[in-house]
Order: structure tokens, then sequence, then C-alpha cells
């Protein structure tokens, strides 16, 4: 795994004077799952949400290290940038209320005023629609709001909006912890399909999640990085004594 | 049981009539309103000027345009400055200046409005040396103020923070992700805000007693004294004429009736750009 595409080098993060990660070493491979398992508060988020920057927005946040996307710090990159290669997708489906689901899958072009023809807007919309598998469900009501939508469907679009950028990495921050079990279903098949196209790196609770989609498994616990490996060695013989307390589920 | 029940509808009974009683006054209001301006209602009351007292007929077609005239004005004056400072203080929520803004804001709407006419009479009239249109705008304009800013910080202090995280994570820029995606999904409050501090100054006099002063002519010059609805009805009802009180009742119609439909406009607002989260 030396030549990830993300390495998340001596990293520090917190808020104020409260560390959340400390010393956190971790190298992703491209075009694979990897998911980051821990109890509640662990600080599984805030880890993702340095990686597109989205941490250093809240007030008082503070961070020390470095995260090499391609080899290059993001840190010295514009945040911008960062976002646009690195997609995220939230807890709770956010589609834009106020734009159909055509401009919502296109949004990202669209708010960074990038202009093209209706095309090649019409392709981008098709192609990343299919790639969620929601293309069937709503090509009729293409130009409907996307509030319109369910739960599942709606957090499918916001995975459609952040693949219709073409990131290197997508952040999937618990995304189906408000979904019911067929709605997370479909989203877990999804997942392990975009992985062709995109890395995914997926914040999760559950550890049979984790062990159903992800190829790599990273374990955190209070901020710590305790074991990293393939999922199937993790779960199966984790070298950690917490590790395996934590998946036979003595606590968390 | 038996008993529960009747204290039960005896309640009842008596909230409904206490409802009924308290829209009692506004009915009345609104049927004496109608009852006595209806009858100078016709098509020269819009199209005419006010006729010399002794004469019949006339119309109010000055003031209409007047309080048109003022509240353009007022809008221009508040509507931008008024969605902005809102914006910031929804924004900078724990900031000191926003609780001193808000502070602000609070103590603004209660100041008397006669004492923002004397104040805008010492500021714009008094440099300029007449009555204008544009002081008396300035005047309602900073009336509605407080109430554009107040409407447009609750508005924007309901939508979910995680809207502006996914525009954000998609690598928009602060300014875009406000115009483009918070400012929008707040539209219906704002603009149901905005119309509803149309309504409330388009009823002012006091403001305008020593600004926009009153002018029986037609008048389109921001520079020099317009006529308003509710300027008219102070003026005509103090006269000893009964023409120009039939008048004044006519006008008063006009003015309740525009109220009203701003009011109904504001409804119909909200519920057509009704944002669902």
């Amino acid at each position: 795994m030396e030549n990830g595409i993300l390495k998340i080098l001596n990293f520090y993060a917190g808020y104020n004077v409260k560390t959340i990660l400390t010393n956190i070493n971790l190298s992703i491979p491209s075009n694979k799952v990897i998911s980051i398992m821990g109890p509640s508060g662990c600080g599984k988020t805030t880890l993702i949400r340095c990686i597109n920057r989205m941490h250093e927005l809240q007030p008082d946040a503070n961070f020390k290290g470095r995260i090499l996307l391609n080899e290059k710090n993001i840190f010295e990159t514009s945040p911008i940038l960062v976002r646009r290669k690195i997609g995220m997708v939230f807890q709770k489906p956010n589609p834009f209320p106020t734009m159909s689901i055509y401009d919502n899958v296109v949004s990202g072009y669209i708010l960074n005023g990038i202009k093209m023809p209706r095309i090649e807007k019409d392709r981008i919309v098709e192609e990343t629609l299919r790639k969620v598998y929601l293309w069937d469900e709503v090509m009729d009501s293409l130009h409907r709001k996307g509030t319109f939508l369910s739960g599942g469907q709606q957090q499918r679009l916001c995975i459609a909006r952040a693949m219709a950028m073409n990131p290197e990495i997508i952040l999937l921050d618990e995304p189906t912890s408000a979904l019911d079990p067929k709605a997370t279903a479909k989203i877990e098949e999804l997942i392990t399909k975009i992985k062709k196209s995109v890395t995914v790196i997926l914040v999760t609770h559950n550890t049979a999640q984790a062990a159903r989609v992800s190829d790599f498994t990273a374990f955190l616990y209070l901020g710590e990085l305790v074991e990293y490996g393939s999922t199937e060695k993790l779960f199966t013989t984790p070298k950690d004594k917490r590790t395996e307390e934590y998946l036979t589920g003595k606590f968390g | 049981m038996q008993r529960r029940i009747i204290k039960d509808k005896l309640f009842e009974i008596i909230i409904i009539i206490l409802a009924m009683v308290s829209t009692l006054p506004l009915i009345l209001i609104l049927f004496q309103i109608v009852k006595k301006g209806i009858a100078s209602i016709n098509w020269s009351f819009f199209v005419n000027l006010p006729q010399p007292p002794g004469e019949t007929g006339g119309g109010v077609s000055n003031a209409i345009l007047g309080t048109f005239i003022l509240i353009v004005i007022a809008g221009v004056f508040s509507i931008l400055l008024g969605v902005l400072g809102g914006t910031f203080i929804s924004e900078y929520k724990d900031k000191k200046i926003s609780e001193l803004i808000r502070l602000c804001v609070n103590i603004f709407q209660g100041i008397p409005s006669i004492v923002i006419g004397i104040i805008v009479y010492i500021w714009i009239v008094m440099p300029l040396h007449r009555f204008s249109a544009l002081s008396g705008g300035i005047a309602l304009g900073i009336m509605m103020l407080p109430l554009i800013v107040k409407s447009t910080e609750e508005t924007l202090r309901l939508i979910p923070s995680s809207l502006k995280e996914a525009s954000l994570a998609l690598g928009a820029s602060y300014t875009t992700t406000m115009l483009r995606v918070i400012l929008p999904a707040g539209i219906n409050g704002i603009l149901s805000g905005i119309l509803i501090s149309v309504s409330r100054v388009a009823g002012e006099t006091a403001p305008l007693l020593f600004t926009a002063f009153g002018n029986p002519f037609m008048n389109f010059n921001i520079f020099k004294p317009v006529d308003s609805l509710p300027l008219l009805i102070f003026n005509y009802s103090m006269s000893p004429y009964p023409e120009w009180h039939s008048i004044a009742w006519g006008a008063s119609f006009v003015l309740i009736s525009f109220i009203i439909i701003l009011n109904i406009l504001t409804k119909m607002v909200s519920r057509k750009w009704k944002t669902v989260f």
C-alpha cells in the first residue's frame, strides 16, 4: 500500500484545546472501498471531514500533519479544488431543495460556474444516474424537485451529485444511517459497483456493513488508529485486542 | 361522567364565543369602511385629481400614485440592506456585532413612527430645504428595515446547515453557496417578510407628515412633495367639507383593500415557494 492515492501522515486534529485525532497514519489505495469504523465519538467523521478540508470550516478547528492526494499536500492546494476532487455524501440526504433532480445532479458544475452544452449535461445526468441505479426510477420526472423522492432515492441522488464531478475519491459519512434496510441494501450494492471509477471512503458504525462492502477496514478508537488492513484479515484475525473486543460487541 | 362532558362542552362554547368577540372589532371596522367607502368608488375615483371643496366628484389618483412611489423608494432603500443584514446575523450568530445588531433591530421596531418622521425631517428635508417623496420613502424604508432584517434572519435560521455543507463540499465558494443555495431556499420567507413589511408601512401617516407632506397635484418628481393614501385620509377627514369626508372614506376603502390583497399575496407566495427540505 505504498502507492496509495491518498496518504494521511502524522495527522492530528481537534477543536480548540480538545484533541480528537492523534497521530493518524493511513495510506489509501485507489479504486477500493475503505471503511472507517469505530464507536461513536471516536473521530471517524472528523477524519473524513479533514480529507476534503471541511473540518477547518468549523470555528476553533485545528489540525496538524499532512494529507497527500496523489503525492500533493491538500493543505497547500485551494480547498475548492480539493473538494472538487474529493466528493462527499452526508449522513442525512440533503439534495438542494430549490433544484430539480436534473439540476441536482449537475449542481457541482452549476455552482462552480462551469458552463457546458445541453447535450453534454444530458449525458452526464443520465450516465451518473445510471451509475447510482436511480435512472429507471426518475427518468420521467427529471425536472421535478429532488425533495419529492424517498429518503433512499434522495441519498442516491446525493451520491450522484458527488459522482457527477468525476472525483478521485468519494467520502461517505454514514450514508445509510437514516435509511431503512431496503434502501441501505441498494446503497451498499452501488458502493461496491462505483469503486470501478472512484475510490470510496466509507464511515460507518455498523461493523456488518464494513464487512459487507469494503476491501480495507480501519478501526478507530478514541481518536487513535488501532488497526488497518484488508477487511477479511481484520475481521477474521484481528491483531489488536481492542479490535477483537469491538467486533465481538464488548464495547462500542 | 356526565359532568365531565358538560364541562368540556361548556369550555368549548366559551372559547368559540371569545374567539368571535376578538374578531368582532375587525369585522365592524371593515363593515363601516365598506359601507361608507364603496359609495365614492368609481372609475373617476382612481384616475382623477381631488376637486376643490364644494365640488362633488374628483378622485385620489395623486395619492395612489404617491403611495406607490413612496413604497418603491422605501423598498429600494430597505430590501437589499435588510436582506443582507439578516443574512449577516444569521451567518455570524455568535459574534458580538450580531448581538448588537439584533438588539438595535429590536429597539428600532419600538421607535414611534412619528419620531422616525422627525429624524428624517432633520436628516433629509432640512438639508434639501424641501419636503419630498424621497424623504418620505426613506422614512418608510427605515420602518421596513428592521422587519426585513428579522424575517430574513428567522427564515435563514430554519435552513439546515447540511445544505450549506453540501454546497461547500462540491467546491462551491462561500458567495455562490449563499447566493445560489441558501437564499433561494429561503426565498418564500424572505419575500413574505418583504410583503408584510410593505403592508405594514403602506398605512403609515405619521412619518410622512413632515417628509412627503402631501400634494393635491399629480407629481412624478421624487424631489417634490407627494400625497399618499393615509396622508390624504388624515387631511381630508380633518376638513370641514362633507364631500372631502366621503373621499376620505373611499380612500380608506382603497387602502384597506390594498393591504388585504398584500396579505393574501403573502400567503400565496409562502405557499407557492415553500421549500421542502
